[in-house]
């Protein structure tokens, strides 16, 4: 599938960002983990939020979690999404700590649950990227 | 009163200047600077409790969310080059009137205009790489939609409750001929019957933007004196940031409000029940709930029980955004926050007309 035919913006990585982007191409989640204080974050960050420190390192995450909050969008701040309507803007807390923001899918919108169970699933958008996503587990 | 010997400058963080910093971002470079200052100066992180920033980003927020602080002072300075002494001058008088004590400032980013200027590593790819692809909703509503939602799972707090906020403050509106919403009373029904805008919030929960502009001058009390309207002393102050992105707050659920509100009340010498009246940021209902609850106006979990059981307009109990609040009276552009300012000073001068709140001492604002 090529970026155009996608239609959706897609994420431009940068040099910081590259090897989670890497990793969700091997359909694999990763976040970044400070080596000192094995504080675990997210979004990625050269500095860890809770102790400074600049000695990161990425590692994998179990890709399960729970959704923390949610919203069931009908207008779009982009309108590139219209045609996608109605689909679950949502928060996801991973079971290591860090939030992230992704899609609820396979799952109809009106079923989303606040700290329900979900795990990990990759879009595939383009050869480059796939986008992590989350579906009940 | 002067600043002099007021403060001390007791740390710095450079980062070295490279004509190209491949890979970095710019909230990056703001950071390594930062984190460098800290460590110079021999305070523990959580002792920093100013942020004044002149970054790309252009909002202090980002670089406090980034950096995990929680500064009870932060503005951001605009003045080009003299950034970096208006940032000091701004710290030590901040400092001198006992808004914070360690106050960090940051100056700079990436050379304008280059590979980093806008490009990959410009300061929003949390939004370009991490938010865009989702598809947010339009505008504020989704974060606050967010909020809204696990609000009502940590707290079993009923659409009806949010509801009442902007019915009550409807009814207020319809004394104020400025406001947008003058002489069009809503019920409990037509809020929960308006158009979910961005699930669970409705409609008639979210403000309308609107054109307009607010201003207030400040003068030294012993000045106020011969000010032609009775003088509206400050007696307390105090802020709070703590995050940027709402998905990536430290809980949704309470607001920096909840430390801001403490600051300004001890430095007041007053609490929560000395207050007559109230007007309380309002973008969404949602919005004044919670800060009603981290304000000391109502236990946390309950800020939705006390709104449909107290009368807040103007003639009530606690009278709360006599002028209708945002969502009544409209947003005027960047100075939606503001007309809270003003309605509060009005009332307290005994100029609110037909909403006058009646024996008036103390007024609580936020924004």
């Amino acid at each position: 599938m090529t970026t155009q035919s996608y239609g959706l913006p897609v994420p431009e990585p940068n040099a910081l960002t590259q090897p989670f982007w890497d990793a969700a191409r091997r359909h694999e989640l990763v976040v970044q983990r400070c080596r000192p204080g094995s504080h675990l974050f997210f979004y990625p960050r050269e500095y860890c939020p809770v102790c400074l420190s600049g000695e990161l390192e990425w590692v994998a995450v179990s890709g399960r979690g729970r959704l923390y909050s949610h919203t069931v969008v009908n207008q779009p701040g982009d309108p590139r999404f219209q045609s996608r309507i109605p689909y679950v803007y949502a928060v996801v807390q991973l079971d290591e700590g860090p939030r992230m923001v992704s899609n609820l899918v396979d799952c109809a919108p009106e079923d989303a649950r606040v700290d329900m169970c979900v795990a990990v699933t990759f879009d595939d958008v383009t050869p480059q990227i796939s986008l992590p996503k989350f579906r009940p587990a | 009163m002067t600043l002099r010997g007021a403060v001390a400058l007791i740390g710095i963080g450079e980062v070295k200047p490279e004509r190209r910093m491949d890979g970095r971002t710019a909230l990056g470079l703001a950071a390594q600077a930062a984190r460098e200052c800290i460590a110079d100066s021999g305070l523990r992180k959580d002792e920093v409790d100013g942020l004044i920033t002149e970054i790309p980003t252009g909002n202090p927020t980002v670089l406090a969310d980034y950096l995990g602080i929680r500064p009870v002072y932060s503005t951001g300075v605009q003045m080009m080059g003299a950034s970096g002494a208006t940032s000091i001058a701004t710290a030590a008088a901040a400092i001198h009137a006992g808004l914070a004590s360690n106050v960090l400032c940051v100056v700079g980013g990436p050379a304008p205009g280059g590979e980093h200027g806008g490009g990959p590593g410009a300061p929003d790819y949390r939004r370009q790489q991490f938010d865009a692809p989702y598809g947010p909703v339009v505008a504020a509503n989704g974060g606050y939609a967010l909020i809204a939602q696990r609000y009502k799972y940590e707290f079993g707090t009923t659409d009806e409750q949010r509801a009442a906020v902007a019915v009550q403050q409807r009814f207020n509106a319809l004394a104020n001929p400025a406001a947008v919403f003058y002489g069009q009373p809503i019920t409990k029904d037509d809020v929960l019957n308006s158009r979910v805008v961005a699930d669970p919030l409705r409609l008639l929960e979210c403000v309308m933007p609107v054109g307009g502009a607010a201003a207030v001058i400040v003068s030294a009390a012993d000045r106020a004196r011969y000010s032609p309207h009775p003088p509206v002393y400050l007696l307390g102050a105090g802020m709070c940031v703590d995050h940027d992105a709402i998905p990536y707050a430290p809980t949704m659920t309470t607001s920096p409000v909840a430390v801001s509100a403490r600051r300004a009340f001890a430095m007041a010498e007053l609490g929560p029940r000395d207050m007559d009246m109230l007007s309380i940021y309002d973008c969404y209902t949602i919005t004044v709930i919670i800060c009603l609850e981290d304000a000391g106006f109502a236990p946390k979990g309950e800020g939705g029980a006390f709104i449909e059981s107290t009368d807040v307009t103007y003639r009530g109990t606690l009278p709360l955004n006599t002028h209708g609040g945002q969502l009544s009276f409209g947003q005027p552009g960047l100075a939606g926050g503001m007309s809270h300012v003003v309605e509060s000073v009005r009332q307290m001068m005994g100029r609110g007309g037909e909403r006058q709140v009646r024996d008036l001492d103390y007024c609580f604002v936020n924004g």
